[in-house]
């Protein structure tokens, strides 16, 4: 029963990082960003490669894939995503599953369509189990690391949005990008880094769950429904709405999976119909705002 | 231009299929035209009704009864009262909501198919659907030539019914709907049932394409629920253009002959062309990918 619930937080707290990239995006810059999901499978398949063909140790992968695919984030805004922000959303919409196809193809032709899986080292390979009967709590210690580092993130990135001067003026640059601007705020400059840094938390995502989540090219389109999932019924004017919402998520799905096997993924999908249909603005937002 | 599409299936026996092929899908971007391109609706799950429609069809032919017409108009009012139901879904919320609501219910719709396996057949798809002869007299033969007329006939006639819908009355509302929803409910325009009504048309409509589907091919599966039916059928309809009937055929056209092409050119990765024209159609826009004249001249 608790291992259920362990088991679900952490696949809660994995999607969460996937996703906040995407919260952000759409939120901040009110763009629908289809291909978010590429860039968890970009960092899903440097930390693969790393490993397996230069034997960088798994540590050192995850800011590597950070960095890494948080440079591709940037390059990619400056180049084909900034004209798209005035577009309408059809048009947001049909680019970035553009950008999806053209990844999942590519990715395909370069590595071939097979699964790849990494190897963990020793250290995070075991189970720890605490009490017995009902009440007892096998932890994997992979599963443990996920939610420390995610935790970690967390609060890391809340902190950042609340307390520091990028964080307000990002804010600031949401509520208003004209007004901000006026002010003296380079909206542009900041757009740019908070891209990056949304893209650079997707393959920072997409490398810790490439062992649990499984790397196949398909994996953005796999995805990218969960990843919607977290943001709309989150809502996307805080942080914690999508944590919120990726824990309920991955709560439901591995709970789900578990004691009703038959439904599969229908009870979240039901439930997230239900959840939008009662509050189409998500479950967790605050009032005023644009 | 419908002479010459009655015509083709006899001057091109052996591409009576891809006709075929191609006129579903001009169907079925048209009724996804209805919502799109006339009443502003972004849907990412249309395929939810097609491929409802392909399995009521399929369904109503091996359980029930094997005529074609009657399986036609049955599934069509299937799927009818589904977008009826599934429409509430989509009168609140912002663009990204509807997104995911209609993508939520062809997701679910696509889960359902897989689940209930003693119906559907599950992963294996439905197998072993015969028709009889359309109207009693033509049976559907090998190559394909029946089934494309048949089709051909039946997307005539929606495209007149549809066509006369968007120039009624009724179809001004729903372009002032469009445009601006607050102005049209302040001219007493009744906002919400027009939407309900034109969703549960366009709906019928690709319950009707995918029932075509099912009954030519004598086939339906997982395929016909899968999310990059949606995908596709977008994307063809803005190649061809939206808020344009035709829009949707000479998508449909483009479209499937461009992926036949390329697949027999790059079997595997055709998907990366289609993307990299997505990619291209937005940023450079529509008219001007069309018109190579206007590459060289500043916007």
């Amino acid at each position: 029963m608790l291992t259920i619930l362990f088991d679900g937080i952490a696949y809660g707290m994995l999607l969460f990082v996937l996703a906040v990239g995407l919260a952000v995006t759409l939120g901040l810059m009110n763009f629908i960003n289809l291909a978010h999901g590429a860039f968890a499978m970009a960092g899903g398949y440097l930390t693969v490669f790393a490993m397996q063909r230069f034997g960088v140790p798994f540590l050192a992968c995850l800011p590597l894939a950070f960095i890494v695919v948080g440079a591709a984030g940037a390059l990619l805004e400056r180049t084909l995503y900034r004209p798209m922000y005035a577009k309408p959303h059809l048009d947001q919409v049909l680019f970035s599953i553009g950008l999806a196809f053209m990844a999942v193809a590519a990715v395909d032709f370069i590595v071939g369509s097979q699964q790849q899986n990494i190897q963990l080292p020793e250290w995070l390979r075991g189970r720890t189990e605490v009490g017995d009967g009902a009440l007892l709590l096998g932890m994997g210690h992979y599963r443990l690391f996920i939610i420390a580092v995610c935790a970690v993130l967390t609060v890391v990135l809340q902190l950042i949005l609340s307390r520091t001067r990028f964080g307000s003026r990002l804010r600031a640059a949401v509520d208003d990008p004209r007004v901000a601007a006026g002010m003296g705020i380079n909206v542009n400059v900041v757009f740019l880094a908070t891209f990056a840094v949304g893209s650079g938390l997707a393959g920072l995502g997409g490398a810790l769950g490439a062992e649990i989540l499984g790397m196949d090219p398909t994996f953005p389109l796999k995805y990218m429904i969960y990843f919607l999932i977290v943001v709309s019924v989150g809502g996307t004017s805080s942080i914690t709405g999508p944590l919120l919402a990726a824990l309920l998520l991955g709560i439901a799905d591995v709970g789900g999976k578990y004691f009703i096997p038959k439904m599969g993924a229908f009870t979240v999908y039901l439930l997230m119909i239900l959840i939008l249909m009662w509050r189409p603005q998500g479950l967790f937002t605050r009032k005023g705002g644009k | 231009m419908w002479i010459v599409a009655f015509a083709l299936p006899a001057l091109v026996p052996s591409h009576a299929l891809l006709v075929n092929e191609i006129v579903i899908v001009a169907l079925f971007a048209m009724s996804l035209d209805l919502i799109l391109g006339y009443t502003g609706i972004v849907s990412l799950g249309h395929a939810a009704f097609f491929g409802f429609g392909a399995y009521a069809a399929a369904l109503f032919a091996k359980l029930v009864m094997p005529d074609p017409t009657v399986g036609l108009v049955v599934a069509t009012v299937l799927t009818g009262a589904l977008g009826a139901v599934a429409s509430i879904t989509i009168l609140r919320g912002t663009d990204l909501t509807r997104l995911m609501v209609t993508l939520g219910t062809a997701l679910l719709l696509l889960e359902l198919a897989n689940k209930l396996d003693w119906l559907t057949g599950g992963a294996d798809g439905l197998q072993g659907v015969v028709m009889a002869p359309v109207l009693g007299q033509f049976e559907f033969d090998l190559f394909g030539k029946t089934a494309a007329w048949y089709s051909l006939a039946v997307t005539l006639i929606l495209f007149f019914l549809m066509r006369r819908l968007v120039h009624s009355p009724f179809g001004a509302t729903l372009k002032a709907i469009r445009d601006n929803r607050l102005r049209a409910m302040a001219i007493g325009i009744p906002v919400a049932s027009r939407l309900v009504t034109i969703y549960t048309v366009a709906a019928a409509v690709a319950g009707a394409a995918g029932a075509l589907l099912a009954q030519t091919t004598g086939f339906a599966s997982l395929d016909v629920l899968a999310f990059d039916r949606s995908a596709d059928v977008m994307l063809l309809l803005v190649i061809g253009g939206v808020g344009w009937l035709y829009g949707g055929i000479a998508g449909a056209i483009v479209f499937k002959l461009l992926q036949t092409w390329l697949s027999s050119v790059t079997p595997q990765y055709w998907m990366f062309w289609i993307g990299l024209l997505l990619v291209l159609l937005v940023l450079v826009g529509r008219d001007r990918l069309f018109k190579p004249r206007t590459w060289l001249r500043k916007t």
